[in-house]
């Protein structure tokens, strides 16, 4: 089993956490074009890099970032999600 | 003892014919560069020669003729798919396995076993008589069974699920079908071979060149190959590949894993599939129960295989057969598995001229290999998209027009 050094609550078990998926900047819904929407939603450069994501941790409900390589699977960086979503990215 | 046999006895092992003729020297230049050669290339480049006539076609593959998913995967081949492009698509590619064999001269050891997707809750249910009605609509043998029907073909099996999430009904489809993997991508590389076709192995694509919009080859470990048309058909690679184009796609790529237990006696004919456990399985014909899964939880470009995967595979797989808990696991592997949101490859023509794209093939790709070879090599010769593969083009995810192919292809392979 794989564990992670999450800084406020220790060392767990990666099987704890859910993963959310790449950290993206979301548009603004209101005044957003179909083309511009499309582009947010499908389409992204998914080649093997270092990224940030969400990763839900279930048993304390917290929301985590992981900086992760994912041709490696090794974890750079852990920090928690603490300004909102939409102003996480 | 076949006479071949006999005749072999007395010659010296030289003389015999190798399956495939040795390598030509790597040429400078080719009317077609395909890459990858997974069953999809070989049988794109099968196709180019046989039914187009074109052969001055080089196949370039950076490990060894079906190394990738193509000689990874649990082999499963059906046409019971949830929507109609879908059900078109691959009910093409099964008229075609029926035939490869011959085609090929080599046994392919296609076997129809008849296909299981049990469903264990109402939710479920419904989407097995959806499904049956688009597949009867095509003319697609599948109809939704009842539980004693289940259970009087497959005996072993517990329809209670240990009392945790019995059975309601599954969706029976008889042609549902296992073949040899390598099988196919060697009879098809050998066909094209005999066809003037060049593979190349250990020839890896590191950048593909275009100028002034157009492609003008591929740069590889080997030097430039200059080529006016280049085909990727690398599968879980596909992300690399574009990002060399800037071609930005939905495909995301996630391990699949698989394994094998040790033989038993044959005891189960059928191919079986629980969407709700997320699990399936069939007897090889050496005896050994194949079984899979879903996709690991995360993105990763990596064929390493985890405990994980076992421990949760065999949790669910002992809820449907309570004997395999005395089985042992021989072997797991992974393969990458490139996914799209809809569940359906994307296919064909894209914005750079001369590049084509076959790709997001995800856990689904292996019953694809004849039809998307056929329609590939079609496209690339005449330059115009096959009908059958109109759908799948990349530019669907902009227009929201997608298809919709969850329902049938997340975990039923
Ligand atoms: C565990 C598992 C189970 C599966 N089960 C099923 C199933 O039951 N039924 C089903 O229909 N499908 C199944 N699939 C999916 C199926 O295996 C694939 O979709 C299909 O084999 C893809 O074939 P391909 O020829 O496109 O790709 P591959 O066989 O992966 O071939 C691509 C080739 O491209 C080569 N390549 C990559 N990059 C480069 C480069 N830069 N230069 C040169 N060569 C390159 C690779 O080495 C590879 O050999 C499964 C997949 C997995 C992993």
């Amino acid at each position: 089993m794989k564990f992670i050094d999450c800084p406020p609550i220790g060392r767990r078990a990666l099987s704890e956490f859910v993963y959310g998926g790449l950290v993206k900047h979301e548009p603004d819904h209101e005044n957003v074009s179909e083309s511009v929407w499309a582009e947010h939603v499908f389409y992204r450069h998914s080649h093997p890099q270092i990224q940030k994501e969400w990763w839900y941790h279930r048993p304390t409900g917290m929301w985590f970032f992981f900086e992760r390589d994912t041709l490696t699977d090794v974890i750079h960086h852990v920090s928690v999600a603490t300004k909102g979503y939409a102003n996480e990215a | 003892m076949p006479l071949r046999l006999l005749k072999y006895a007395w010659k010296s092992p030289e003389e015999e014919l190798r399956f495939f003729p040795q390598e030509k020297p790597l040429e400078k230049e080719y009317d077609v560069v395909i890459i990858g050669g997974g069953g999809h290339g070989m049988a794109c480049a099968y196709y180019l020669a046989k039914e187009h006539g074109i052969t001055n076609v080089a196949v370039l593959e950076q490990g060894y003729i079906g190394g990738g998913n193509t000689g990874r995967n649990t082999t499963i081949v059906r046409s019971n798919y949830l929507t109609s492009e879908g059900v078109k698509f691959y009910d093409e590619s099964l008229k075609l396995f029926d035939d490869l064999s011959e085609d090929f001269d080599l046994n392919i050891f296609y076997s129809t076993r008849g296909h299981y997707t049990m469903a264990h809750t109402d939710s479920a249910m419904r989407t097995m008589r959806w499904r049956a009605e688009v597949n009867k609509h095509h003319g697609i043998d599948s109809e939704v069974v009842d539980v004693e029907t289940i259970q009087k073909d497959i005996p072993y099996m517990d329809v209670e699920c240990n009392g945790q999430h019995p059975v309601m009904g599954a969706l029976y489809h008889a042609p549902g079908s296992v073949a040899r993997h390598d099988a196919v991508a060697w009879g098809y590389a050998r066909g094209a071979q005999m066809r003037g076709v060049e593979i190349h192995q250990k020839t890896q694509v590191t950048d593909i060149k275009t100028a002034s919009g157009k492609v003008v080859g591929v740069e590889t470990n080997r030097g430039f190959i200059k080529a006016k048309k280049v085909i990727s058909m690398v599968a879980g690679s596909s992300p690399r590949i574009t990002n060399m184009l800037d071609i930005k796609t939905p495909i995301e790529v996630f391990p699949l894993q698989s394994c094998v237990t040790e033989p038993v006696k044959p005891f189960m004919n059928t191919i079986v599939v629980s969407g709700s456990l997320h699990v399936y399985v069939s007897q090889s014909s050496r005896g050994e129960l194949v079984m899979g899964a879903s996709v690991d939880p995360a993105e990763l470009h990596s064929t390493r295989s985890t405990l994980d995967f076992v421990e949760g595979l065999t949790d669910q797989m002992m809820d449907l057969f309570p004997f395999t808990s005395r089985l042992k696991i021989m072997r797991q592997w992974a393969g990458m598995s490139d996914i799209t949101p809809d569940f359906a490859p994307i296919m064909g023509k894209t914005q750079i001229d001369g590049f084509y794209l076959d790709s997001g093939w995800g856990t689904w790709g292996f019953k694809a290999t004849p039809i998307s070879g056929k329609t590939m090599a079609y496209t690339v010769a005449t330059d115009t998209t096959h009908e059958l593969i109109k759908p799948f083009s990349l530019d669907r995810f902009e227009r929201f027009n997608l298809v919709g192919e969850k329902g049938a292809a997340s975990v039923g392979h």
